[in-house]
This record gives C-alpha cells, sequence and structure tokens, in this order.
C-alpha cells in the first residue's frame, strides 16, 4: 500500500519539477500570442484572447527590421560550418580511432584542451585581423571560426563512434584494394551514421546560439540571430509578445533538433564519455 | 599531398614491401589527421599567440600612433584594478554557484526520472526544454517575461499569494543571472546522471537489497560511488561553459550591477574603450585560470577514458 502510494507520489513530484520548469517556456509561448496591451498586465491575463500581431510585428509587416537576413545569415553558418567540420573530423577521427597513431591520446587531449581555451583569449586578434583583411561583418568568417568552435567535440565524438566499427572489415576492405576515401564513404560511414548525424546536430546547435564573435565580428550585413536578439535587450514592456514571437522562432530549430536527439545530445556533450 | 601520394603504398599487403614502406605507412596513417590539426593551430593557437604579443603592448586603439612595447604594465594595471579584481570574484561566485546549483537540482530530478511512472517521457521532455532555447533567447526571456517588475510572471504569480512584488534584477542582479542558468544547465546535469543511474549494475542493488540494505543506504554506499564520475563530468563540463558565460551577463544585466564576469569585462575593455592591451592581458589571465581549471579537469577526463580503453 504504503509503495504504491509512493510511488505514484514521486511520480506527482517528477510531474510538478517538469511543470514547473517548463512553465517559462509556455507562458512565454502564451504571451507570443497575446496582443502588447494583454501581454504586459498585472495580475497576468491568461484568458486574453489570441492574435498572431506579435509573429506580424516579428516578421516585419509591422514596419520594423525583417529577422529573414539574420535568420539566413545562422542558418548559412551553422550549416557550412558544420558540413567543413565533417569535412576535416571525419578523416582525423578516423586516423585516432581506426588506426591509431603513436600518441594518439596526446593528439586527443590536444584537440580537447583548444576547446578549454577561452573564446576571448584569440577575440582581439581575430578582430584586428578581420578588420585588416576587409573581412569584418561577414558570414565567412563567422563560418571558419564556428568550424574551428566546433572541431575539437566534433573529433572526440567521432572518434567514439568510430571506434565502434569493427577493424577486421576495415581491413577487409584494404586487402581488397579499397583507398581511403572508398574506405570512409562504403564502409566506415554507414556504420557511423546515426553518430555522425548527432555529432553534427551538435555543431549545428552550437554555431546557432553562439553570440561573442558574432557580436564582435558582424554588424549590418551578417549579423545572425542572435545577434538579432539582442536589439530586444532595452526593449520596453510594449513589445512584450513580439519579443516572445522572436525568442520563440529563433529556438525553434534547437527546439527540433534537440527533441529529436535527446540520448545523442547529452553523450555528445558529454565528449562520447557518457554512453 | 601525403595522402594522394601515399595511400596506394598503404594499400599495398604488408608482406609484399616491407622496409622501405614503414615510414611512408606511418605517415598515411598520420595524414588524415594533419588538416585538422592545422586547421586548429591555425584558428585557435595563433590568435593566442597574437593575444600574448599585444598584452605587453601600451596599445589604445584610438591612438594607434602610440603603441609602444610596456612589459608587464598592463598585468600589474589589470592585477591592482578593483574592477577587474571585482569581475574575478564575480566570475568565480558565478561559476560555483550556477554548477552547484544545478548539479543538485540535477541529481534531484535524475532521481526522480529514474523511476518507472505514468507519463515518464512527456515529463523527460519538458524537462529538457529549458536547455534547447537559444542561449540569448532564454536571457531575454527571464529578463523581460519573468523579471520584470510590473508585469513578470514571477510578480504576477506573488500578487496571487499577496507577497511583495520586488524588482528582481535591481535588487539581487546576480542572483537574477544565476537562477537563469540554473534554469539553463539543471536539464544537461540531469541527463548526465540520469545516464549514468541508468549504467547501474541492477544485480548489485538487487542483491543488496535481499540483504536487507534499505534505500537510503543503496542511495549512499552503491549509486552515490557509482555516480561519482558522473558528477565530475558534470561539475567540468559545466564549469568550462559557465565561466565563459557571456549572453546571460551581457543580456539581462549588461553587467552592470556588479555583474561584470571576466568575459564580459574582457569584451568591454576592447569594444567599448578600445584599450587592446590591457583587454589583451586580462584574456591571457582568463586562459591561466582555465589552464588550471583545465589541468583538473584533463585528469578527470583521461581517468574516465582509460576505464574505457581497458574495458573495451
Amino acid at each position: 500500500m504504503t509503495a504504491v502510494l509512493r510511488r505514484n507520489g514521486l511520480g506527482l513530484v517528477a510531474w510538478l519539477a517538469g511543470i514547473v520548469f517548463f512553465l517559462p517556456i509556455a507562458w512565454m509561448a502564451l504571451t507570443s500570442f497575446h496582443s502588447e496591451a494583454d501581454a504586459a498586465t498585472n495580475p497576468p491575463s491568461f484568458g486574453a484572447s489570441l492574435t498572431l500581431d506579435g509573429y506580424r510585428e516579428f516578421f516585419g509587416s509591422g514596419g520594423g527590421a525583417s529577422p529573414w537576413p539574420a535568420l539566413i545569415n545562422s542558418t548559412v553558418a551553422s550549416v557550412v560550418s558544420t558540413l567543413c567540420v565533417l569535412l576535416l573530423a571525419l578523416p582525423a577521427a578516423y586516423a585516432l580511432s581506426i588506426r591509431p597513431v603513436k600518441k594518439w591520446t596526446d593528439v586527443l587531449f590536444f584537440f580537447l584542451s583548444t576547446k578549454m581555451l577561452p573564446v576571448v583569449a584569440g577575440l582581439l586578434p581575430i578582430y584586428l585581423f578581420a578588420k585588416n583583411a576587409g573581412m569584418l561583418d561577414n558570414i565567412w568568417l563567422l563560418v571558419i571560426l564556428y568550424t574551428a568552435m566546433n572541431l575539437p567535440i566534433a573529433v572526440w565524438m567521432m572518434q567514439s563512434f568510430l571506434a565502434e566499427v569493427p577493424v577486421a572489415i576495415i581491413e577487409a576492405a584494404r586487402v581488397d584494394g579499397a583507398r581511403l576515401p572508398t574506405i570512409l564513404a562504403r564502409v566506415v560511414a554507414p556504420i557511423a551514421l546515426p553518430g555522425i548525424a548527432a555529432t553534427s546536430l551538435i555543431c549545428f546547435i552550437f554555431s546557432w546560439n553562439e553570440l561573442l564573435f558574432a557580436r564582435v565580428l558582424t554588424g549590418v550585413v551578417a549579423e545572425t540571430a542572435p545577434v538579432f536578439l539582442t536589439g530586444f535587450i532595452t526593449s520596453q514592456g510594449l513589445f512584450l509578445a513580439k519579443v516572445c514571437a522572436a525568442s520563440l522562432v529563433i529556438s525553434l530549430p534547437v527546439l527540433a533538433a534537440g527533441f529529436a536527439a535527446q540520448d545523442k545530445l547529452v553523450q555528445g556533450l558529454s565528449l562520447g564519455a557518457v554512453k | 599531398m601525403t595522402a594522394t601520394t601515399t595511400a596506394p603504398l598503404a594499400a599495398t599487403p604488408a608482406h609484399m614491401t616491407k622496409q622501405p614502406s614503414a615510414r611512408l605507412r606511418a605517415w598515411a596513417t598520420r595524414a588524415p589527421l594533419l588538416p585538422a590539426l592545422v586547421f586548429m593551430i591555425a584558428v585557435t593557437q595563433l590568435p593566442f599567440v597574437a593575444t600574448l604579443v599585444i598584452s605587453f603592448f601600451d596599445w589604445n586603439a584610438l591612438y594607434p600612433k602610440a603603441r609602444h612595447f610596456t612589459g608587464l604594465d598592463n598585468y600589474h594595471q589589470v592585477l591592482t584594478d578593483a574592477a577587474l579584481r571585482h569581475s574575478v570574484w564575480t566570475t568565480v561566485l558565478l561559476t560555483v554557484a550556477v554548477v552547484l546549483a544545478s548539479l543538485v537540482l540535477g541529481l534531484a530530478l535524475a532521481l526522480l526520472l529514474d523511476r518507472r511512472f505514468r507519463g515518464r517521457g512527456i515529463v523527460r521532455t519538458l524537462l529538457i526544454a529549458p536547455f534547447l532555447v537559444v542561449p540569448v533567447a532564454a536571457a531575454l526571456l527571464w529578463k523581460h517575461v519573468l523579471y520584470n517588475p510590473e508585469y513578470g510572471l514571477l510578480n504576477g504569480l506573488l500578487h496571487y499569494v499577496g507577497g511583495p512584488q520586488p524588482d528582481w534584477i535591481s535588487n539581487t542582479p546576480l542572483l537574477a543571472v544565476e537562477a537563469s542558468l540554473v534554469w539553463q544547465w539543471t536539464p544537461f546535469m540531469m541527463l548526465i546522471l540520469l545516464a549514468g543511474l541508468q549504467s547501474r549494475d541492477q544485480q548489485q542493488i538487487e542483491a543488496a537489497r535481499v540483504d536487507g540494505a534499505n534505500d537510503w543506504q543503496i542511495f549512499r554506499h552503491l549509486t552515490l560511488p557509482h555516480l561519482r564520475r558522473y558528477l565530475e563530468l558534470g561539475a567540468l563540463l559545466g564549469s568550462i561553459y559557465i565561466v565563459q558565460n557571456f549572453d546571460a551577463v551581457f543580456t539581462i544585466t549588461s553587467g552592470g550591477l556588479g555583474t561584470a564576469n571576466l568575459p564580459y569585462t574582457v569584451y568591454q575593455s576592447f569594444y567599448q574603450a578600445h584599450d587592446n592591451g590591457l583587454a589583451s592581458a586580462a584574456g591571457v589571465l582568463v586562459v591561466i585560470g582555465s589552464i588550471i581549471i583545465a589541468t583538473f579537469a584533463l585528469r578527470v577526463v583521461s581517468s574516465l577514458f582509460r576505464e574505457e580503453v581497458s574495458r573495451a
């Protein structure tokens, strides 16, 4: 009897915790469908009528700046840098996991250690370089930096995924005369595909979320979605619904990607250490 | 280049060419690693070397002609600057508070979710959501939608219980930033610890239960020791990300009210004050701090790693 009660009771506590953690997001979603007048009331209005005005405002039909260039920039920076990461990380992870070089753990640790180098440590020279090279406010500079930002994580994740590919199969392919590109494409990739997908997802999310580089190195032309959001930092109550709509729309790709790959996400973020 | 010339050799069965190809084969093995390695060194290590060099110069971007070598002056200035020392303290406080609070909360939630109950999948999804909101968006949500003293949700809810309605960000600025970060990072800790809980040896737990151990004893003597490396990993990764936090500080308080941490201070000293030399010296100090964390961190990761290798 008490066991049943306790199990249900703790289940209830878990439900309560879930609701408390989700409440801010639910409230943000509800507010985004309110009119600005209904959004800024105290006490909060739960039953106010719903409208798409916040979204119309955000997408620029209300006269404000259009978010489309920023959304497109973010998409380009995230997708292209993720592809570059794959291109560089896959061969590296292959060398590290399937045909280990001498002192290979040292190489892995070097990759990991670059991730611990704070962004601010290189920000100024990169800014000065970009300024002198005329690359400020250029989305391709962000592509290069995001590639470097995600490469260490990708190498670590992928070497742990590739380590699961049986060496015997690779040796067999080699004996049959297959060269590295063929082996990678025909033998390794199919087996490691779920891991490669998870790695890509994480690189995409990190690039999409990044603010500091984008804030310092872009301006009008290459502005990304998070930089666009910083325009709301000092926004007053009048634009609450718009702020909520903007935050939700810009978070949507990450929310979708994250929900789709919950387990892989944590495994990737913990650099493959948690299985 | 190396890859294309040596790949056919590497593909040659070992018994055909023994001696001369050994060195080439070694290079063929390393070749796939080189592009990534060269790229990483060029994009992350070179700028840091540049930062190091700049940190020895008195160089204000507004007066480029007055640039000159000053040795350790910038470091002296940074270390004796009260505002900067305060931002070091803020960074430590922010990191420790957020990591500890989200670890404890994450552990409690992981223990709850480790049990079977109706709708567990849904609750898990609800709990993960905060981690998946873009950091700037999450900070905006807390700043405008929750904390606002006039129409924020927090004070709106307090209205119903008749409590006071404080101005959260002005009254407790650092706590306001920390709370938003704890909300974002608790799900991450929960996910790591949940993975840890689910990798426990169930037979061992059953055996302990048969021997008459109660829930607390099982938790204290079996679960907690098993979770130790997961707790360490969570603390480590959390620290790496939160030490570098810029988004929340920048968005919620813009570094005001004593909440400027080191990354924000470095950003400000070159982006607004244009003092390249000082900013670089501060940046180098952030790196030294990070190296101290990283040394410890790498030890933890390498112990995890060794375990994995020996298991294989």
